[in-house]
């Protein structure tokens, strides 16, 4: 079995958000990256699947050099291979196309993507990526189990969940719940050494234009200070949010 | 030309993200001189439309198939946008909504733009104002493609009612299929969801365990609120995981946003950001949240919340 980890390289989550050039691109200097956190817990789901489907997990990116050391990282956490397409992609319907010319040529059983990647928050990729490769796609996916090409799957929604059954291939967008936080695996040196041996492949980008570009950005605006109301005074309070704030 | 949007239901009932998606279209309609197509999918009160200004409905009923069908539904809105020719196509930002959106852009070769924030700023090209960072910024972004497939963030427009009449016509339910099958759902209670909800009530682990969420619950029910919670909250199992809401959780755009025992963590914030009014009930003067927050109480939760449960109690009767 052959499964495909896509993974976003994103801030860290406790950077401060800064732009330049006028505000139209962001501002890396001093930003650590990570894996994107909804990635990583799709790469564990994975790398358990090594030992009991005996797969073979490759991890890619769509991105420049900056992103290998944790392309790195994913090897040292237990994938097999590593594919980098050399491109600094513009949105997610590029990445999309990146993606999907690749596994034209390279046939996955199973390709897990992120619910979304928490820089630009598109929530794209993995929907498109399935619909152009015509295989069903699950977003929200907080349940796989695999018996032979039968699958059992859930899905997170609105106040709930959705219990599902699909067939081999298929997409998915992993989040929290797929595996817990605490069974996320932390590499250990004898990973980080093994991971200097692993295969990471740069390839080059076939021929994508983007369907948008971010033109400017903007912080949000500065908030004014807090209003604070006596412990003793909830009347206070209650006033202020049904006359001044109408909320209630 | 038309402005298809997806009028999402529940039970029958048309949501108040499908009628705020209605409404964000009719006023891109009025700017342009289009029409509002609305697909819904077993409505049943299609008439309730004739006040949020949708000139047409495509009303399909899918025959007794009760779940939410993406490959059915993806093609059968795909289908509509290209025989009205739209070029521009509304979902809201619910999980269904986010589902769709990318999905149904992937058919019909079109851009897809999410956490759209507000009216487009500009229509040849496209440019619309949408969040990105995770609520720590925003961005203008420019669509290249013909066709754009919007995803709105809930609450950012509203209901704006707009009175006209909606021809009802019948649509048709595709019958594409692929492997993935629902089976079941689960709603873990009838409540109001973070994603609807106008106002969110949040602990956070000051509440210091599960047997305490009563807190919680009795002041969400007064208020007629979703529950929600910190990131710790959801990871002790003290809370399902679905009102986990944060960088790595839930978005949380409501009107107003209660946090309770919460400290106001950089990725606490992040997720919570775009929500109007924010009130903080914390113990530490020094905890964040304050910084974040529009109104606060430094107190005891064990104390504050209760006393602010029953005189919002009081004042309801
Ligand atoms: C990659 C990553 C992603 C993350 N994503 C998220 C996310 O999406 N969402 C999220 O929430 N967190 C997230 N976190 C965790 C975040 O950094 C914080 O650890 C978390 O938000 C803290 O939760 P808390 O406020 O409930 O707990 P604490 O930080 O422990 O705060 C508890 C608060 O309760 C107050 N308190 C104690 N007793 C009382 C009392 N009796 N009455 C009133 N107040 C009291 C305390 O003063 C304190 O401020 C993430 C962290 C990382 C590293
Ligand atoms: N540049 C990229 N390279 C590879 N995979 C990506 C890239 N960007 C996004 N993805 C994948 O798509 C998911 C959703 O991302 P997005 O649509 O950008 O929110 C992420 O969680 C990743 O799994």
């Amino acid at each position: 079995m052959n499964v495909l980890v896509c993974i976003s390289n994103v801030p860290d989550t406790t950077s401060k958000i800064n732009f330049k050039e006028e505000n139209t691109s962001f501002e890396t200097q001093g930003v650590q990256f990570i894996i994107n956190p909804n990635d990583e817990f799709g790469l564990t789901r994975a790398v358990w699947l090594q030992q009991k489907e005996a797969a073979k997990v490759t991890v890619i990116t769509v991105g420049d050099a900056s992103c290998e050391p944790i392309l790195r990282k994913c090897l040292a956490i237990g994938a097999d291979q590593a594919v980098r397409i050399d491109l600094q992609p513009q949105d997610g319907f590029e990445v999309a196309a990146q993606l999907t010319a690749f596994c034209q040529t390279n046939a996955y059983d199973l390709i897990i993507t992120g619910r979304e990647s928490i820089d630009y928050n598109g929530g794209m990729v993995g929907g498109m990526l399935a619909t152009n490769l015509n295989m069903p796609y699950l977003a929200n996916c907080i349940q796989l189990e695999i018996e032979g090409v039968d699958l059992q799957l859930q899905r997170e929604i609105d106040g709930g969940k959705e219990s599902l059954q699909a067939n081999l291939p298929i997409v998915i967008g992993a989040q929290k719940g797929l595996v817990e936080e605490k069974d996320l695996i932390i590499p250990n040196m004898r990973g980080i050494m093994q991971a200097r041996q692993k295969s990471l492949e740069v390839i080059a980008p076939i021929e994508t234009e983007a369907a948008t570009t971010v033109e400017v950005f903007e912080k949000p605006p500065e908030k004014g200070p807090v209003k604070l109301v006596d412990a003793n005074d909830i009347d206070g309070l209650i006033d202020l949010l049904e006359k001044e704030a109408k909320v209630l | 030309m038309a402005v298809v949007v997806y009028l999402e239901s529940q039970e029958g009932q048309i949501k108040k993200a499908g009628l705020e998606v209605a409404s964000y279209a009719r006023a891109i309609a009025d700017a342009q001189g289009l029409n509002v197509v609305g697909v819904g999918f077993n409505l049943e009160n299609p008439e309730q439309l004739n006040s949020f200004g949708v000139d047409k409905l495509y009303l399909i009923n899918t025959q007794g198939d009760q779940f939410f069908d993406i490959t059915r539904y993806g093609e059968s809105i795909a289908e509509i946008v290209t025989k009205e020719n739209a070029k521009l196509c509304v979902v809201s930002s619910s999980a269904n909504g986010r589902y769709l959106g990318p999905i149904l852009a992937a058919k019909i070769n079109a851009a897809y733009l999410s956490n759209v924030v507000s009216l487009p700023s500009q229509y040849e090209p496209l440019q619309v104002k949408r969040s990105c960072f995770t609520n720590k910024a925003f961005n203008i972004t420019q669509s290249h493609k013909e066709i754009t497939v919007l995803s709105l963030s809930s609450n950012s427009f509203g209901l704006k009612e707009k009175p006209g009449t909606t021809e009802v016509i019948e649509g048709s339910y595709s019958s594409a299929t692929t492997s993935l099958k629902v089976t079941t759902v689960d709603k873990t209670s009838d409540k109001v969801t973070i994603a609807d909800a106008d106002i969110v009530v949040s602990g956070g682990r000051g509440l210091k365990g599960p047997e305490h969420w009563h807190l919680i619950e009795d002041l969400a029910d007064v208020l007629g609120a979703a529950t929600a919670c910190s990131k710790p909250v959801s990871d002790m199992g003290w809370r399902p995981h679905s009102e986990h809401v944060g960088q790595t959780g839930k978005p949380v755009a409501s009107n107003l946003y209660i946090a309770i025992g919460v400290s106001g963590a950089i990725q606490h914030l992040a997720g919570i950001n775009s929500s109007k009014v924010k009130v903080v009930i914390n113990s530490d003067p020094e905890a964040p949240f304050f910084k974040a927050a529009d109104y606060g109480i430094v107190g005891d939760a064990f104390e504050v919340v209760p006393k602010l449960t029953e005189k919002l109690k009081a004042r309801k009767v």
